[in-house]
């Protein structure tokens, strides 16, 4: 079984590779790390290492129209 | 610096008539907040343009947090600088909303120091609502409503902060704790009430009775309504008390019974009880004569949804009928089911009661090992998704296509 912090690795490697191009959704980073590591990874796991990433303000949540795990940034429609 | 407020032709209109005006709250509040100030001008000029002028804050939120906070910014920052940031939190109410009112004096105390003042006691999911604060002071007042013991709600695309009636702590009626299921279905759920990870959002709401006082089989996506599995209980001296003072019983009660399943024959009522819908008319008529039976639990239902995306859904039972124990382990493991499958399959904003209407519910409730029975079926042979494979012979389908 991988650990918690190889996941949240990965997840966030697949975040920053896919920042600009398509946000991505929580199940999305599930799923492919389920497909990515087989029988070594699994929900839970996966959901630990979320919220390490969150806890650790790696990555934050955002909601447009769904939410999305995304890096950290200011976003266009804030203001001073 | 009452005389300092905006003038406002147009939101002056809906302070008019009896009823209470959320104009009248703002222009209370703006005498003491300039975020309330400028709130009014700006809706003044949106009634007056037909142009909202708010912007979605995406990326708001607490540490951690996926939920509980909704992002605001006005487009018009240079007009109106107390609205610059105007976002919504929202704060998982207690369940069936009891509050001391020192509790309710700290909670507004918070907000008029770091907020509008504004609230709005509660939204329709039921969390306390803070309207309009700036971003630097959402960590302090989530910092400081956690020391009086309040937590951020749901909000995206998680569970909702779940909301019940006041169940057995005032109503006669309650088949089941409502308060305790919520409450613990709130602690089990925290991870995914605050980290989204859903497809779209999910409510639980739980009413005591079919009465369903927090409209929960039209309001949320899963419905716990508590029923009873007995005989309606029946005092024969109060029903012909009442009929003494004049109700007319058998116009009132029994030609309203929505399954013809009472009689009164001008001294006793009689209830065909295997007929009977729980649909509360009669107890509800007549309080002091009939009660729900002593064999009390809950029905679930699913897929109920108001009109944001789709059209508005009703839920469809379930279960039927469940005991409810703590710690509702069976109800906890069939949700857990429910998710699994709706996360691998729905669809980005699908709702689980949409989500039900593509797959279809004979293959979701397969899926969701949930078992199929009569109890389901609204009307014989109206609904066409349960289908019996134990009564289905392989030859049927070919003699049909034959003859
Ligand atoms: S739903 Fe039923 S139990 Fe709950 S408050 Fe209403 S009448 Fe009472
Ligand atoms: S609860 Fe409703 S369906 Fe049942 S006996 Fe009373 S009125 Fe009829």
């Amino acid at each position: 079984m991988k650990t918690v912090d190889e996941i949240a690795d990965a997840m966030f490697k697949m975040v920053s590779d896919a920042t600009g191009l398509k946000k991505l959704k929580p199940t999305d980073l599930s799923k492919a790390m389920i497909e990515t590591f087989g029988d070594d990874c699994d929900k839970k796991l996966c959901k630990a290492a979320i919220r390490e990433l969150v806890n650790s303000g790696k990555l934050v949540y955002t909601y447009f129209g769904g939410s999305f795990l995304e890096l950290p940034h200011r976003e266009g429609a804030a203001n001073d | 610096m009452a005389d300092a407020l905006p003038k406002t032709p147009m939101l002056d209109e809906l302070e008019k008539g009896p009823w209470p005006s959320f104009v009248k709250e703002i222009k209370m509040a703006a005498k003491r907040s300039p975020m309330s100030k400028d709130l009014l001008g700006l809706l003044e000029q949106s009634y007056n343009e037909k142009i909202g002028h708010w912007k979605h804050g995406g990326i708001v939120g607490v540490m951690g947090y996926g939920g509980g906070i909704i992002g605001r910014y006005t487009d018009l920052p240079e007009k109106y600088p107390g609205v610059s940031h105007f976002h919504t939190m929202r704060i998982n109410q207690p369940a069936g909303w009891y509050y001391t009112s020192d509790i309710l004096r700290k909670i507004c105390d918070i907000w008029e120091k770091r907020g509008s003042g504004l609230t709005n006691m509660h939204g329709s999911t039921g969390d306390i609502i803070l309207l309009g604060t700036r971003t630097e002071e959402l960590e302090p007042i989530f910092k400081e409503l956690g020391e009086l013991d309040f937590d951020l709600g749901g909000s995206g695309s998680d569970v909702r902060t779940p909301s019940c009636c006041c169940g057995m702590s005032r109503c006669e009626w309650a088949c089941y704790d409502t308060m305790a299921v919520t409450y613990d279905l709130t602690q089990t759920f925290q991870d995914e009430l605050h980290r989204p990870a859903f497809p779209y959002k999910f409510k639980f709401k739980m009413s005591g009775c079919p009465n369903d006082c927090v409209a929960s089989i039209a309001r949320s996506d899963m419905s716990i309504i508590g029923t009873w599995r007995d005989e309606i209980q029946i005092d024969q001296d109060a029903v012909r008390e009442y009929a003494d003072k004049g109700m007319n019983i058998m116009r009132d009660v029994v030609g309203n019974c929505p399954s013809k399943c009472m009689d009164f024959d001008g001294k006793e009522i009689s209830i065909e009880n295997s007929y009977c819908v729980r649909c509360m008319h009669c107890i509800n008529v007549m309080p002091k004569a009939l009660r729900p039976g002593k064999d009390r639990g809950a029905t679930i239902l699913l897929g109920s949804k108001a009109p944001i995306v789709e059209g508005a859904l009703l839920s469809s039972v379930i279960i039927p009928f469940i005991k409810m124990e703590p710690p509702y382990q069976e109800i906890k493991d069939m949700v857990e089911r429910i998710w699994d499958l709706w996360c691998e399959e729905g669809k980005a904003r699908e709702r689980v009661g949409e989500f039900i209407q593509r797959v279809g519910m004979g293959n979701f409730l397969e899926e969701c090992e949930i078992d199929i029975v009569p109890e389901m079926v609204a009307h014989p042979r109206e609904n066409p998704y349960v289908f019996y494979e134990e009564f289905y012979e392989e030859d049927d389908g070919d003699d049909e296509e034959e003859g």
